[in-house]
């Protein structure tokens, strides 16, 4: 008997998924069961699919089982890969076209108020993803994954970022904690990646390692796009430094905090009320403000109450935090709508580019309200609030023409 | 006369004869107006019964024998009890028993309860199926094994074929939560209740003999009396009838899909939008978890803008019961009770009323109050480009649901589809859908997670979105778009065999549902 290979799910509850059981053979070239609910539809195109995977890697003869619950092209092969690499060394990779929407980049002062978590080893997750509009989408292969799935979760997250249409979403990936997640980057980081979350960050070295496996993939396979990190302080130590740890490199776009593992450093209880964690929280947003990135919230677990969601947004925001994690898609709507400027800060950011507005007519070097002059970064900071009243529906895009100077 | 095979005006190819009677091809929508006279049952007289109105027997099995049961008869059963009736496979156990042959069921709806009756379908007690064939029995239906052609109605189309006599119910049996000994019965009280008897209300008036079956046999006089004794031949009083639980579910909740409670939001944002939602309008959403959450969004909107529904067609549930109690909507015109909250809402409240298909769906009426409802929610297995839908069978090919009203509630103002643009990763628009149920001529909103389509011929509708920002598409984007994600899939393969045959609700043959090759 050959080398057996398993990969993937199954069971009452999984859905859109495969299971895949391989074993190579000496003989009797390839053999394919394949069970699925689909098979009348699309049990051709699934065959074709697997053959076409296993003579990529050259394998002539094995006998598969796929056990499919309604898999989607990406999975399945993402699956099968899993699998080959477990009866054979190889570093070979199958890969499916990348999408248009998937190649493209997103900018450094984006809005990221809400980042939806994705287990990486969960595919029905993945497909409606970007349908719910949240800033960021972050594929996860660390804390959602299990420690035997992870080499799996790895493939599946690569092939998601090449097939997966989030719908406009920042495409991020949440890898492991350092050094193992250096492994992780060659899997995501040739795969157009926006922005690399980094757990447990604690130092500024760290960063610094990421950054240079970063370059070297990207120079090794002539890519050319930016990377974004957000590192997540999840420590008594990461709070310590956090600091130099948003300052540690050109490409850190925003520093997180994670109040699970944070709270357990500390050896307390998480509560509602956050005042154990008020301090790290101040020290992030501080941080954070001070290397001038954006300070990111941990995420709100209870996914069933969204009235208190509701508040501990509205507190995050009153912190100085712009964005929050999201565990689940309903929460998305509630935080875009929390975080969204209220009346009195539109009121005013509306009197600032109103008078940048004037101020370029007239050919000024100066903006100036009344008396008082407006620092750029005033003004900048103003127009993403006047973004933040549209988008939300709050302001009119054509609030200028009824607005009295 | 041999079965020959022509062309319907909806395109599709259907046999002359069915079960070797004529058939009558689909003719268009509103087409097909047959003149004469309705069926009329037998002359009863009342001295033929007992004079104390005691018409009790003591089995359901003696019952059926007085009944004279025989070979080749139609024996009718009701779904009121849902997934938990016990007495439609005990009426073809005893029939099994005492040897009779080749009958014709003619269920209001059938369950996966009723997978027994496969045994009935093998050992020749039963010769085919009028009604609906779900799940198991809709299975055994497609792989060719029932011995006779299935035919599928509407709610409306069984009470419009039981009218002009295209079906004659020889022997009815009505489950009834309460009854008394002369038959007078109703849904609301006794442990199996289920709200309303509606279904049964036509087999009562027509069939040719009557039974009323209970478990809570009351004194005379049982009010309401939702059927009247004075159409009942025989009461039997039974251990059990029904499994409450299987029965009314207290636990019909919305949705926790965050992607269905999507499409839910987006159906009534559009609603609003398109000023739907106005002062006396009315709607129909049925039991699903994404139709109740579409109530509850209903809700919220009309408590924003101080907006009253005039009525609300049911399937009741606690959230229909709730609006009704805190005045969203003056009244409930209830089909069907899907909990507790709805049996209890319709036993105490009058404005809770109970219909049956007469009311509601009645192509033999003189009006059709279908027509009279604003926005109705409804479900799809598939819509092809033509906004042609399909809701009995799936995409490869088996046959798993049953019409149930869905055909009726197409005469309303407003059809919308709320459905996933994919189940697992079968897309469910289609070129052309696998079986036709409803003409795109009726349906007019299209709502899925990845966008809307309004069906072109609804002009006002899209003149009045078309500065909306909700993501209205064209069909054929929403069609590309799913197909992009899951692939095309291959068409479901056939046998010639026809299997079953999907009846308009005029009663004309809109299609026809083939055995599937293996």
């Amino acid at each position: 008997m050959g080398k057996i290979g398993t990969a993937g799910n199954k069971g009452k509850s999984i859905r859109s998924d495969c299971f895949i059981t391989l074993e190579i053979t000496n003989s009797g070239g390839i053999k394919i069961d394949l069970q699925s609910k689909v098979k009348s539809l699309f049990g051709d195109s699934i065959v074709k699919l697997c053959k076409d995977n296993l003579k990529f890697f050259k394998i002539k003869n094995a006998k598969i089982t796929i056990e499919d619950t309604g898999a989607l092209d990406f999975v399945i092969v993402a699956r099968i890969e899993a699998a080959i690499k477990q009866c054979i060394d190889t570093d070979k990779e199958y890969l499916l076209d990348v999408i248009s929407q998937n190649k493209d980049h997103t900018g450094k002062d984006q809005n990221r108020r809400s980042r939806l978590y994705l287990p990486g080893d969960t595919p029905k997750l993945f497909m409606n993803a970007g349908i719910h509009r949240p800033d960021g989408i972050i594929l996860d292969l660390e804390d959602s994954v299990a420690p035997l799935k992870k080499d799996e979760a790895k493939i599946l997250v690569r092939n998601a970022l090449r097939s997966v249409n989030f719908y406009g979403a920042e495409r991020m990936v949440r890898i492991n904690q350092i050094p193992k997640g250096l492994d992780d980057l060659e899997y995501v980081v040739p795969h157009f990646v926006n922005l690399v979350l980094v757990p447990k960050c604690e130092s500024a070295e760290q960063i610094q390692k990421i950054n240079e496996k970063i370059e070297k993939i990207l120079k090794e396979k002539k890519l050319n796009y930016p990377v974004y990190l957000m590192p997540i302080i999840e420590s008594a130590l990461g709070v310590i430094k956090a600091y130099e740890i948003a300052s540690a490199a050109e490409n850190i776009v925003a520093l997180a905090i994670g109040l699970e593992d944070y709270t357990a450093d500390l050896g307390t209880q998480r509560t509602i009320e956050g005042e154990e964690s008020f301090f790290a929280r101040c020290q992030v947003v501080n941080a954070a403000r001070a290397a001038g990135i954006q300070p990111i919230d941990s995420v709100f677990s209870d996914v069933s109450d969204m009235e208190a969601l509701k508040n501990v947004v509205l507190e995050s925001k009153s912190l100085g935090f712009e964005g929050m994690g999201c565990i689940h898609p309903r929460q998305i709507k509630v935080i875009h709508e929390s975080f969204a400027p209220n009346d009195r800060e539109i009121d005013k950011a509306k009197k600032i580019v109103n008078a940048f507005y004037i101020a370029t007519e007239k050919g000024l070097g100066v903006v100036s309200l009344g008396s008082k002059m407006i620092d750029p970064p005033v003004v900048k900071r103003a127009q993403k609030t006047i973004e933040q009243a549209i988008e939300t529906g709050k302001l009119s895009k054509d609030w200028r023409y009824d607005h009295e100077i | 006369m041999k079965s020959k095979m022509i062309k319907n005006a909806i395109g599709r190819i259907i046999p002359t004869e069915i079960n070797r009677k004529p058939a009558i091809p689909f003719q268009g929508v509103g087409k097909y107006k047959p003149t004469g006279r309705k069926f009329a049952p037998k002359i009863s007289t009342c001295t033929n019964y007992p004079l104390d109105g005691n018409k009790q027997v003591p089995s359901l099995k003696e019952a059926l024998i007085k009944a004279g049961i025989k070979d080749g008869m139609t024996i009718s059963t009701h779904h009121h009890f849902r997934n938990g009736d016990l007495i439609a496979v005990e009426v073809f156990k005893i029939a099994s028993d005492l040897g009779i042959k080749n009958l014709m069921w003619f269920p209001s709806a059938s369950f996966p309860c009723h997978e027994p009756i496969i045994e009935y379908l093998k050992d020749g007690t039963i010769h085919h199926i009028e009604g609906s064939m779900n799940g198991p029995l809709g299975r055994f239906t497609s792989l060719g094994n029932m011995k006779g052609m299935g035919v599928l109605r509407s709610h409306g189309g069984r009470y419009q074929a039981v009218q002009d006599g295209e079906v004659q119910i020889d022997i009815a049996v009505i489950a009834a939560p309460t009854a008394d000994p002369f038959g007078n019965a109703n849904g609301v009280e006794g442990p199996s209740a289920c709200g309303l008897l509606g279904f049964a209300l036509a087999d009562s008036q027509y069939a040719d003999k009557v039974i009323v079956v209970t478990d809570n046999l009351i004194e005379f006089p049982c009010i309401p009396w939702q059927i009247h004794g004075n159409y009942v031949d025989y009461v039997v009083k039974m251990e059990q009838i029904g499994i409450p639980e299987k029965i009314v579910s207290g636990t019909t909740e919305i949705t926790k899909s965050p992607d269905r409670l999507l499409i839910a939001e987006l159906t009534a944002k559009f609603c609003e939008e398109a000023g739907l939602i106005k002062n006396g309008f009315s709607f129909q959403a049925g039991a699903g978890g994404t139709a109740l959450s579409i109530g509850v969004f209903f809700s919220e909107i009309m408590r924003r803008k101080g907006i009253k529904a005039r009525f609300a067609r049911g399937g009741s549930n606690k959230y229909l019961v709730e609006m009704l109690d805190e005045g969203l909507v003056d009244y409930i015109l209830d089909g069907q009770t899907f909990d507790l909250e709805g049996v209890r809402s319709m036993r105490e409240n009058p404005n809770h009323v109970y219909t049956s298909p007469f009311t509601s769906y009645n192509y033999h009426g003189k009006g059709n109050f279908a027509g009279i409802v604003d926005i109705v929610i409804l479900g799809a297995t598939e819509v092809d480009l033509n906004f042609n839908v399909n809701v009995v069978t799936h995409s490869d090919g088996y046959l798993l649901h049953g019409i149930g009203g869905w055909q009726n509630c197409l005469f309303s103002k407003n059809v919308i589809l709320p459905i996933p643009l994919f189940r697992d990763r079968i897309p469910v628009i289609k070129d052309e859908v696998t079986t036709i149920c409803g003409p795109g001529e009726l349906i007019d909103i299209i709502v899925t997670e990845r966008g809307i389509a309004i069906n072109p011929l609804r002009k006002d509708l899209i003149d009045k979105m078309k500065d909306s920002k909700l993501p209205i598409k064209p069909i054929q984007q929403l069609k590309d778009e799913a197909e992009r994600i899951c692939g095309k899939p291959k068409p479901a393969e056939f046998e010639d065999k026809i299997i079953a045959a999907i009846k308009w609700v005029d009663g004309t043959v809109i299609d026809v549902v083939r055995q599937v090759k293996e």
